[in-house]
């Protein structure tokens, strides 16, 4: 038997068949590992969007333990959870909103390459951006005041005894259910300390990218920084959207049962 | 012309099907008018799910919550982060982690309800 490996077709990896002669567009940000610029374009979207799905992975954990101590713990997470600001949460919602809105417009300022727009449209990026740290800053500090820190120091008395401080609209729970406020609360700094880190760490970034804008780098045809730090700061958006109604709304109208 | 004479030297092969897929051929960008009206939009529903909180609607209210919040994000996604304009592979991409979200939740959701099957 003839073990021998015969050639029936011309050996040839698909690359070499065509080297037809084609136009090459020389700029300096594309990459020589991508035929065009647009495939490099895709392939830095296709990154980003991936670190994102390890990002929804990540506060996915926290949301779903959410979901089941406030399960468990109903009684606990209502009084807790109507203890927060539904005023301040939701004027920072829009404040958050209108930072993605200007950050949207940074996008298309570098795509236009307009310079000065895309300059001032990343300060006001920055500015919405630190206020909504800011009154989230206002909101921790209250719950500080008040004790609400899990720890040693936790104070169940406005959750055992709402009347005798003055809340009229909670109902008073007993107080080994009150020490469960405890997770609330614990979950309520996790989520929102991780969201307000991402802002932060996003912060840092647009101080990096202003410069760079203001050296002129995202203006002259290269916008793949900008637009992959806009896909970053609008996840960050998008998990603010799921953590104001969780936190702060839906247990204004407890079940009763 | 120096990079002429360079891209002459080196021996770049190229498959076809990168220069031409048309999946990646052309880019899109948003305007700020498009861009505007998902910023009402947002802002819109902001509003209506604080309202929405304030009614008694019993076990519809995280319903209603959750679904105005879902709502928004798919607009953003949409929208603000271009998917709507992307190519098939970067839908697919947003669209099947998500997908693994549901079932994960899904299956962790289900090990513990049944935990106690029967028990009660």
């Amino acid at each position: 038997m003839d073990n021998s490996i015969t050639q029936t077709e011309p050996l040839m990896p698909h690359e070499t068949i065509v080297h037809e002669p084609h136009e090459h567009v020389f700029i300096p940000q594309h990459r020589h590992h991508f035929e065009t610029e647009e495939q490099q374009r895709e392939a830095g979207s296709f990154g980003m969007w991936l670190f994102l799905l390890t990002e929804i992975m990540f506060f996915g954990g926290l949301f779903f333990s959410y979901l089941l101590y406030r399960n468990w713990y109903y009684d606990a997470f209502v009084p807790a959870s109507n203890f927060l600001s539904v005023q301040l949460g939701g004027a920072n919602t829009a404040i958050l909103i209108t930072s993605g809105f200007f950050m949207a417009l940074a996008v298309w300022a570098a795509e236009m390459r307009k310079k000065q727009f895309l300059i001032w449209t990343l300060v006001l990026t920055m500015v919405f951006g630190w206020a909504f740290i800011g009154i989230k800053g206002v909101e921790w500090h209250d719950e500080w005041v008040h004790h609400h820190i899990p720890g040693a120091a936790f104070d169940i008395s406005e959750f055992v005894s709402p009347s005798a401080h003055g809340i009229t609209d909670q109902k008073p729970i007993p107080p080994d259910m009150a020490q469960h406020c405890q997770i609330f609360f614990f979950l309520y700094f996790g989520m929102t300390g991780m969201h307000a880190l991402h802002m932060l760490i996003g912060l840092g970034l647009l101080l990096w990218l202003l410069w760079r804008a203001w050296r002129g780098d995202f203006t002259a045809g290269y916008v793949a920084p900008i637009e992959n730090f806009a896909l970053y700061w609008h996840f960050v958006d998008i998990i603010w959207l799921f953590l104001f109604p969780l936190l702060y709304l839906i247990n204004r109208h407890p079940l009763a049962h | 012309m120096d990079h002429v004479a360079h891209q002459h030297e080196e021996q770049h092969y190229h498959d076809p099907a990168n220069v031409t897929n048309p999946e990646h051929a052309s880019h899109h960008i948003v305007t700020p008018a498009v861009y505007g009206m998902v910023y009402a939009t947002l802002l819109a529903f902001t509003i209506l799910t604080i309202f929405a909180a304030d009614w008694n609607l019993g076990v519809f209210n995280p319903v209603v919550a959750l679904a105005i919040a879902c709502t928004k994000a798919v607009v953003v996604i949409l929208f603000f982060m271009h998917v709507k304009y992307q190519s098939n592979l970067i839908k697919m991409t947003v669209a099947s982690g998500f997908f693994t979200f549901i079932v994960l939740i899904t299956m962790t959701l289900s090990d513990y309800i049944s935990r106690a099957w029967g028990l009660w």
